[in-house]
């Protein structure tokens, strides 16, 4: 198939269309709720100095329910855009966790029960609980410990984007290249995967790594990619956190005597902690959602399943909108309170500053 | 809408093929089925100028470029024009966009039990007289039951395939003087033959991405059409008796003595676990280099092989019947197919499903190779390769037991769910025939 420029012509032309109007309508509103307010402050200004002329004091309130409204005009389109992203769609989910499969019939608690109940659900449960247990402890660790080995070394720029390139490539990415590492071919035939290989060049049989359900083996193998790529978000995160650390302090703690084991402890680990929490917080979420890797790895088999594939296979492909929903939900109530306590150490952050 | 220069650029292309096969035909003195002749008058009563229809499919690439070659004359005379498009991901986006108001004009649904969900929740359109007349004609009844649902026949049988072949290679047999087995005996005793001599007679593949399994569902569906009756068979599919019934059980275990013996398989591969991680599409690869010799798969196995491998009788590789256990039972094939079902009502919908019902179309479509249908009204003189001519004519034998593939009539969580997912464990050896059986029925919708 060939691709003709001048025949995908319309294409560009509604293309075009798309951003002038994106322009017109976005600046519009920029240039409305811009000009507007500086037009009413000049106006209030020439007021206010008129009235300070005259000698006659003006009500602070009017002028504050005009600003009122002033930031509903800001937060509008905003607050519409949510409320059909994210706010409809999160109520419409939570009624249809109480229906039926198609949706036609009330249920109760069916889909919960059957959540619960169900041993391959179950287990799809702890393989989550696994993930948002290990990955992110691993990777701000390993991030952690990285940016304090390469801080100020010789080649830290480059030992740094050595680890941060994985963060480039997509999820599905990253799965592709690590199925090549776990890939299997019977012990008699050339090995194509690195792990297999490895295992053979110390005389061990190859194995089917993926396959192995064993002190959960594969779905640890899964999150190894996970790793891979966040480790070097919360490198990045963590040694600039380090490089803030005031250059005083760390030399008055080397001048009271301080040695390596202390000076991590005891100064960069308070100092960079609200960098830390960012990192270990973002993270989880992540992890709570991951569906790519685990979809191009495994696709859920071998009992490497996570909720929000399960979710997926369920309202999608199963036509169990139900059960879809019901996981969802539950989704949604895992990541609530990380949510709550991001906010509250914002909120504790900005009150110690 | 855009889109009107790709079809007219595959129209082009399509008048010049018309032209060399109408060529072709009257050379031959033959001018039935002459769907490529140029002239307009054959479409005279489809004719809606200048409207549009839109399809959507699972159909892709290669394919679906003969597709659209297919009927680009029909659209060209008819002033229809069909926007046509496939996807990878066409069950779960086919859903999505009909709950988004989105639902294309037509979809083929290859999955008898989707087409019972959409129609029971009143999306889908019931077919027009005319094309309700012409299905009737072209296709048998059995076919047709596939998308009746409540009575009302929702579309036409289209594409079709036949799952029961094994896939060999006639060069090895004559090579090392084996004989096509024609009973299930002497296929087992074949692959005895083979083991004995330090090979592995069988290969197998059941990973193809996010359908994992499914090549598992049919063995197990070819085997339990041989074990038990045809009416059996449907009692299950309708789950009329339980998914871990004895006789079930009975047909999976047999499938095991096969899939499940490392003596027999996984030849080029690994152990028979290496199954639930070898792709489908090189599941039978082995056979070219030696290492294997028997591979059950479907009809569509054909364009998997190599680009110059010779699919023929006395070629590099070609198919056997996968041999009944009972000969008295007749000849029991398992096989599958997509449907044309509508989602709008519109007079040039319901011309263009009329046509996709249509001897004038199988034929046309079967003239650009790739294809086979179960359509009475195709000439297997028009059918491209031996494989599908092989199963065309088998489709059209008034003998044949034909039965639908059994996982896609189920509801869809148990269908392409927890049946394949219970065929990879099973394959794994994570659980056991009666495992399996129970984990599948626990989970039928109630």
């Amino acid at each position: 198939m060939n691709f003709d420029l001048a025949d995908q012509a319309d294409k560009f032309v509604m293309l075009l269309g798309g951003l002038v109007a994106f322009v017109v309508l976005v600046g519009g509103l920029l240039l409305v709720l811009d000009v507007i307010p500086t037009k009413l402050a000049e106006r209030r200004e020439a007021r206010l100095a008129a009235a300070a002329d005259a000698g006659v004091p003006i009500a602070p309130g009017a002028a504050r329910g005009r600003e009122g409204w002033l930031a509903l005009g800001f937060l509008a389109p905003a607050l519409l855009l949510l409320s059909i992203g994210l706010i409809f769609p999160a109520i419409r989910t939570t009624v249809l966790s109480f229906m039926n499969g198609d949706s036609t019939r009330w249920v109760g608690f069916d889909n919960y029960t059957w959540m619960f109940g169900q041993p391959d659900i179950q287990n799809v449960l702890l393989n989550t609980l696994v993930w948002v247990l290990v990955v992110p402890t691993l990777a701000a660790t390993i991030g952690l410990l990285y940016a304090i080995m390469v801080d100020k070394a010789r080649g830290e720029a480059v030992a740094k984007a050595l680890i941060f390139l994985p963060m480039a490539i997509s999820f599905v990415g990253a799965s592709i290249i690590w199925k090549f590492v776990y890939a299997y071919r019977s012990g008699e035939q050339d090995q194509i995967g690195l792990l297999n290989q490895i295992v053979v060049w110390f005389g061990g049989e190859p194995r089917q790594w993926l396959l192995e359900e064993g002190f959960k083996l594969n779905t640890l193998l899964l999150i190894v990619i996970m790793i891979w790529i966040q480790a070097g978000f919360a490198m990045v995160i963590l040694s600039a956190a380090i490089k803030a650390i005031p250059a005083e302090i760390v030399e008055a703690a080397k001048i009271d005597g301080t040695n390596a084991w202390q000076m991590f402890w005891r100064i960069t680990l308070p100092a960079i902690r609200a960098a830390l929490i960012v990192v270990v917080v973002t993270i989880t979420i992540a992890t709570l959602k991951v569906f790519d890797i685990v979809r191009t790895m495994t696709n859920g088999n071998y009992d490497t399943s996570v909720i929000a594939n399960e979710m997926y296979n369920q309202s999608f492909r199963y036509g169990e909108t139900g059960h879809g929903s019901a996981l969802a939900v539950f989704l949604f109530v895992l990541v609530i309170p990380i949510v709550i306590f991001q906010i509250r150490n914002i909120r504790k952050q900005r009150s110690e500053a | 809408m855009a889109v009107k220069s790709r079809p007219r650029q595959a129209l082009a292309v399509a008048t010049a093929l018309g032209l060399v096969l109408t060529a072709a035909a009257c050379g031959g003195g033959d001018d039935e089925n002459s769907a490529g002749t140029g002239d307009c008058s054959t479409y005279e009563a489809y004719k809606h100028d200048g409207t549009e229809v839109s399809i959507y499919a699972s159909i892709r690439d290669a394919e679906a470029d003969l597709l659209e070659q297919s009927w680009a004359e029909f659209s060209e005379c008819t002033g229809i024009a069909i926007n046509y498009e496939g996807s990878g991901e066409f069950e779960a986006q086919l859903q999505v966009r009909v709950d988004g108001g989105n639902a294309p004009d037509i979809a083929f649904i290859p999955q008898p039990g989707l087409i019972k969900r959409f129609a029971d929740s009143g999306k889908l359109k019931a077919v027009s007289a005319e094309t309700k007349t012409q299905a009737e004609a072209n296709y048998s009844a059995d076919w047709l039951k596939y998308a009746t649902v409540n009575g009302q026949l929702y579309g036409a049988p289209f594409g079709s395939n036949v799952k029961s072949f094994v896939w060999y290679s006639p060069k090895t047999f004559t090579e090392k003087g084996y004989k096509v087995p024609t009973t299930w005996d002497e296929l087992i005793a074949l692959s005895d033959q083979i083991a004995g001599a330090g090979e592995k007679p069988w290969c197998a593949g059941i990973e193809s991405g996010d359908a994992t399994g499914w090549p598992a569902t049919d063995w197990i569906e070819d085997v339990m059409l041989r074990t038990q009756t045809p009416e059996v068979y449907d009692q299950w599919v309708n789950h009329e008796i339980p998914f871990n019934d004895p006789k079930v059980a009975e047909a999976v275990d047999r499938a095991g003595t096969i899939l499940k013996n490392d003596k027999y398989v996984n030849g080029g591969f690994g152990d028979s676990k290496s199954i639930s991680t070898t792709a489908f599409q090189e599941g039978g690869l082995p056979i070219l280099e030696g290492k294997c010799t028997l591979h059950r798969q479907a009809s569509f196995y054909a364009n998997q092989w190599p680009e110059g491998t010779k699919v023929a009788e006395d070629g590099d590789v070609y198919a056997f019947y996968f041999p009944a256990i009972d000969a008295a039972g007749g000849k029991p094939i398992l096989g599958a197919g997509e449907f044309t079902v509508a989602f709008a009502d519109r007079p040039e919908v319901q011309a263009v499903q009329t046509y996709l019902a249509s001897g004038e179309h199988a034929n046309a479509r079967a003239k650009l190779g790739n294809w086979v249908s179960a359509n009475k009204k195709l000439d297997i003189n028009n059918v491209q390769n031996p494989i599908d001519k092989l199963s065309v004519g088998i489709l059209q034998d008034a003998s044949t037991v034909f039965r639908f593939d059994g996982s896609d009539l189920m509801p869809a969580s148990v269908g392409a769910g927890t049946f394949w997912k219970g065929m990879v464990d099973w394959i794994n050896g994570g659980k056991d025939t009666a495992g399996t059986l129970k984990y599948i029925e626990d989970s039928w919708p109630k």
